[in-house]
């Protein structure tokens, strides 16, 4: 599998660490909303088809990407900078 | 003697002589040859023995499809077992021998496993291998003897155990087009890439280009194919955006468009070029690929269908036009479509002597019968063969009237005298690579076979292995794959007009008293087998290939998977389309190990070594692995025991001054303004409110709430911190506060940079350490009030600018100094001079654990990932005005129960040592199973307490403080009393770092 890393351009995803689901979202850090908690630190989906995914350019430039890959093709549709895709759906627009 | 070197013909050349042994007699051959053309140009038509019932086999292919004639290859001690004779390129000196036969392959002992033909059947693995399910034998350690020589009996060559003398490469290449297979589509296709200028890998598996046209009996231009070929693969590989690679055998095909290949460099070589690798393995990365992986022929299966002497049709012809080898004096040829006619037809030719060609067809074209005619062949239409006949080679065959409707053999047998049957059972595409990649096949009704998938990387087949047949629309089909853009303009082809689509027939079903009609030869699965499967219930394809092990031998089915399919259907009643294919998985052919691991073997570690490495091993440090780390053990005197010396160096700690190399604790810059709220984040406790010129020690928890890592993080500057981490976790702990900083607080304006490698830290520890930085550092003050407990100072030692932080992990007044890596050995020096009249002790990683465990301080034995900081007693450190990564799931019933496992001290009572990983049990006899409320994390003896002791997580810990208790051990036959005290063991009050 190639990641094209925004940065450094496409690479081999031995270069890269894969960081887990990026779909889900952290609870305000204050909340005591356990469920929310729970969620966020142990429920995962296993679907099929697109995804979106955090992989670490562990030995490139060192960011964090999100990473919307087809899970049963291994097609990549878009990768973007995961600080841009934060700022993103903070900002309420879609990532 | 049956097969016979021609008198003319062939690529071989007959002026150069090679001599090569096979079990140990002197055979030779001419440059050029295989080991399977020249044996067979020898009169040599036995091979080896088969994998299960040890029948007598030869040669049946002569390509990479051939499943019986596996050799082992020697050389000196080293061996390599089951080499595809037909690939196998003879050199002066090469030393073969056939396989699983004791004592000789003529006269074989254990051929009486074909009496005992039931042991061996269908999932034999499964039946004979769990013994009898019961009788007299079940369970017996009698049938475990008899397992050990049904094991023996079947399999294949057996490996060396010498190590591998040879080197091999490994290569990465990129290209925008790469060719697989250099046959008449390879090549135009590789032409038409490379004639837009896109650079082209064209790879060829055999040692020259040409494919099918090597035994062509077509004129291509008007001129020999093979010649024909070989001007155009010449032609390709001078281009400059070409690179053309023989004896190269594509085995892989991934994700990514990502192929792997494996070079014969040198392998084929009686003399090796100085400095050449065996062979080189090829990762190849292409924008898109064309398969132009030829076709493979089908055996037909009936009875008597694996005795030597009979090959498939087109292996006779490569046999007698590219190797100049008739494979018989009297060739008959079975099949049930045209192909085979040109096979006669071009052996004839070749002046090879066909007598008979077996037709199941009831009608065959005009050109056909004309090429029997004229080849002098007498043709069987309607017909089938329905045994062979053999002493050691075959003899004749009988044939039958055979209806292809209903698979019915009916009439008179007749024999036929020959020495070599030539059978084609039609051609399947090899769609090997693309069914690799993980597409499901198409099935052909027309070919009856299967066509590759729907593309779903960029790649194209072309050629034969896209179905075209014949040599004019593989051409055309070619081009246009190769580049849409390219006009190429195509050269006139002259060839018989045949038809390649075959007789729906695969099997002439052999009846009660016939022989066995094998499908994989090389696992030895029968057409009965397969029936037998579907008896026991295994219908699936994924089932009848487990059970039977059909098509899972190391030519991978490449001859088997067809026929076994079509023998599945017809028993269950439904087509083969139906019946489904099993997806074929790398390699395509047997791939050294040697060749994967390339020069990647031995340790494989880089090693790290800190800046001040060199002066411990000059100073008799022992050192051991902490990771990838080297760090000293200890130093070691003559005639010390390692605890005398840990201890010798422990004591000189707390009673004068010692130093040890921290340079290997994890270390990370983290700048920015909002550096000081970032830590607020991940530490449970507060940093923003430490003073800039302070030290403060932090605890990390991870998400769920679980003690994660600690170390101590200083303050250099408002917006600047200097965290430091444990050895163990300075990568994680970088990861960990990336993936925060990029996915889960973007807005933070920090940086981080691992400088873990940039400094050379040097801990000096005890009551004189700062008699000995007064000593040598210079531009600083280090009293009590210039560099209190946790403060930091910056001075020079030696001329070296240092930075030197107050904080303890022995528990004594310690300074860690920190300098440039590049320095490191010169401030330690400096050090040990300035501490000389102190007695300075350098001291290792025993004496730090030993110095640790006396204070209760905690590392990753007991930061093990199942601890929380209330067990570790570290809740004073968890802040109740923030929030911080953990916080929220700290609180969980499962994580403050009172049933936890909590850090205690343990002494020992009876004055043994204590060993890591003992189990705290409260019965005084070891026995087994006890009932363990805990365990030993670290053990040492202590020089301050005189006592050997021990850190331990038990359940109820604080409440078991002055209880007594076992510490077990039942491997290392470890029983210990001991008591149970707080891990405060020495100094508890702190008052000796406060000093």
């Amino acid at each position: 599998m190639i990641i094209k890393c925004p940065y450094c351009g496409p690479r081999d995803v031995i270069e890269f660490i894969y960081q887990g689901d990026a779909t889900r979202s952290r609870p305000e850090p204050a909340s005591n909303d356990m469920a929310a908690w729970n969620a966020y630190v142990y429920d995962r989906a296993n679907p099929s088809g697109s995804h979106r995914e955090y992989w670490l350019h562990s030995g490139g430039c060192r960011q964090h990407l999100v990473v919307t890959r087809d899970v049963s093709t291994h097609a990549i549709s878009s990768v973007v900078f995961a600080r841009d895709a934060a700022v993103a759906v903070k900002s309420g627009e879609p990532a | 003697m049956t097969s016979s070197r021609l008198s003319k013909g062939g690529r071989i050349d007959r002026s150069k002589s090679v001599r090569f042994t096979f079990d140990g007699k002197a055979y030779s051959g001419h440059t050029g040859d295989t080991l399977a053309s020249a044996l067979l140009a020898n009169g040599i038509t036995l091979f080896g023995r088969s994998f299960k019932y040890h029948r007598p086999r030869g040669v049946f292919a002569a390509g990479s499809d051939e499943p019986n004639a596996l050799v082992t290859v020697l050389a000196g001690e080293v061996r390599e077992p089951n080499v595809r004779a037909t690939e196998l390129e003879i050199h002066d000196g090469l030393v073969t021998q056939s396989q699983n036969r004791f004592p000789s392959l003529e006269h074989d002992f254990l051929a009486i496993n074909q009496l005992a033909g039931p042991l061996f059947s269908a999932g034999f693995y499964y039946k004979t291998f769990m013994g009898p399910a019961i009788g007299p034998l079940r369970g017996t350690r009698f049938w475990m003897f008899c397992e050990k020589f049904i094991r023996r009996a079947a399999g294949l060559g057996k490996a060396g155990i010498a190590a591998d003398p040879d080197r091999y490469e490994r290569m990465n290449a990129f290209c925008d087009v790469l060719v697989v297979g250099s046959g008449p589509a390879g090549l135009i296709a590789a032409e038409a890439a490379a004639s837009t200028g896109a650079r082209v890998i064209i790879a060829e598996e055999r040692p020259l280009a040409g494919g099918s046209l090597l035994a062509s009996g077509e004129l291509i231009d008007g001129r020999n194919p093979a010649v024909w070929a070989r001007e155009k693969a010449a032609a390709l590989a001078a281009m400059p955006n070409v690179r053309f690679l023989t004896r190269t055998s594509v085995w892989g095909y991934y994700d990514g468009n990502v192929l792997t290949a494996v070079e014969h460099v040198s392998d084929y070589k009686p003399n090796r070029t100085k400095g050449q690798p065996r062979q080189r393995h090829w990762v190849i990365r292409t924008g898109r690929t064309v398969l132009a992986t030829g076709a493979f022929e089908r055996p037909m299966v009936f009875p008597g269908n694996d005795c030597p002497g009979v090959m498939l049709a087109d292996a006779a012809r490569r046999y007698a036009i590219e190797y100049g080898v008739a494979p018989g004096n009297n060739v008959t040829l079975f099949t049930n479509n045209d192909s085979a006619y040109d096979a006669a037809r071009t052996m004839s030719l070749a002046g090879v002597n066909i007598t008979a060609i077996i037709d199941v067809r009831p009608d065959v074209s005009g050109t056909c019968r004309d090429i029997a005619s004229v080849a002098g062949a007498e043709l069987f239409l309607a017909h089938a063969v329905t045994a062979t006949h053999a002493g050691k080679a075959l003899s004749s065959i009988t044939v039958q009237h055979f209806n292809a409707g209903t698979g019915r053999v009916s009439g008179a047998p007749r024999e036929l005298k020959t020495d070599c049957l030539g059978v084609s059972g039609g051609w399947s595409p090899a769609i090997h690579l693309a069914s690799q990649a993980g597409g499901k096949p198409d099935w052909d009704e027309d070919l009856q076979a299967f066509l590759p998938p729907e593309p779903n990387q960029n790649w194209v087949t072309t050629g034969s292995a896209a179905g075209y047949m014949d040599t004019i629309s593989v051409l055309s089909d070619a081009a246009t794959k190769g580049s849409a853009k390219s006009r190429l303009v195509l050269p006139p082809v002259e060839a018989p007009m045949l038809d390649a689509s075959p007789a729906p027939v695969f099997e002439i079903e052999p009846s009660a008293k016939s022989q066995k009609a094998f499908v994989d030869f090389q696992h030895d699965v029968t057409a009965d087998d397969i029936r037998l499967a579907y008896r026991e219930g295994f219908h699936s394809v994924e089932h009848l290939k487990r059970y039977t092990t059909l098509g899972m031998a190391t030519d991978q089915g490449k001859t088997s998977n067809v026929p076994g399919l079509a023998i599945m259907a017809d028993v269950r009643g439904i087509s083969i389309p139906e019946a489904g294919t099993t997806r074929f998985r790398p390699p395509f052919t047997p791939v050294s190990l040697g060749a994967i691991a390339g020069e990647r073997y031995g340790d494989l570690r880089p090693h790290r070594l800190t800046p001040m490495h060199d002066w411990h091993l000059a100073n008799s440090a022992k050192t051991y692995e902490a990771g990838l780390w080297h760090r000293p053990m200890i130093y070691a005197s003559h005639g010390e025991t390692v605890e005398q010396a840990y201890t010798r160096e422990a004591r000189a700690v707390r009673q004068s001054v010692g130093i040890v190399d921290v340079s290997t604790l994890g270390k990370i810059d983290i700048q920015g303004p909002d550096a000081a709220e970032f830590l607020d984040r991940v530490y449970t406790n507060m940093f923003s409110t430490l003073p800039v010129g302070k030290a403060r020690y932090g605890l990390m928890l991870r998400e769920d709430g679980v003690a994660f890592d600690d170390g101590t993080t200083w303050r250099l500057a408002e917006t600047q911190f200097l965290m430091t981490t444990t050895t163990a976790n300075a990568g994680p702990v970088m990861q960990h506060l990336e993936y925060y900083l990029d996915c889960i607080w973007p807005n933070l304006r920090v940086h981080l940079t691992s400088v873990t490698d940039v400094w050379a830290g040097s801990a000096v520890s005890g009551p004189k350490a700062r008699a000995v930085l007064e000593a040598c550092v210079t531009g600083t003050k280090v009293d009590n009030v210039t560099l209190p407990f946790m403060g930091i100072v910056h001075g020079k030692i030696g001329g070296i600018p240092v930075m030197i932080c107050r904080l303890s992990f022995s528990g004594e007044l310690a300074y860690e100094v920190y300098c440039g890596a590049g320095f490191g050995t010169k401030v330690w020096e400096t050090l040990l001079v300035a501490g000389e009249p102190f007695d300075i002790m350098p001291y290792g990683l025993e004496a730090l654990g030993t110095l640790r465990i006396e204070k209760g301080h905690v590392t990753g034995a007991e930061i093990d990932g199942r601890t929380t900081a209330h067990d570790l007693h570290l809740d004073w450190m968890l802040s109740k005005k923030k929030p911080y990564i953990g916080s929220a799931m700290i609180g969980r019933e499962g994580l403050t129960d009172e049933n936890r496992l909590s850090l205690v001290g343990l002494i020992s009572m009876d004055n043994q040592s204590i060993t890591g990983g003992s189990h705290i049990v409260t019965d005084p006899v070891p026995r087994e199973p006890a009932d363990s409320f805990g365990h030993v994390t670290a053990a040492c003896y202590s020089p301050a307490l005189g006592k050997y002791i021990a850190l331990a997580l038990v359940k109820h810990g604080t409440s078991m403080i002055g209880n007594r208790a076992f510490a077990t051990d039942l491997l290392r036959d470890k029983h210990c009393p001991v008591e149970i005290v707080s891990h405060h063991m020495f100094d508890p009050e702190g008052s000796r770092m406060h000093g």
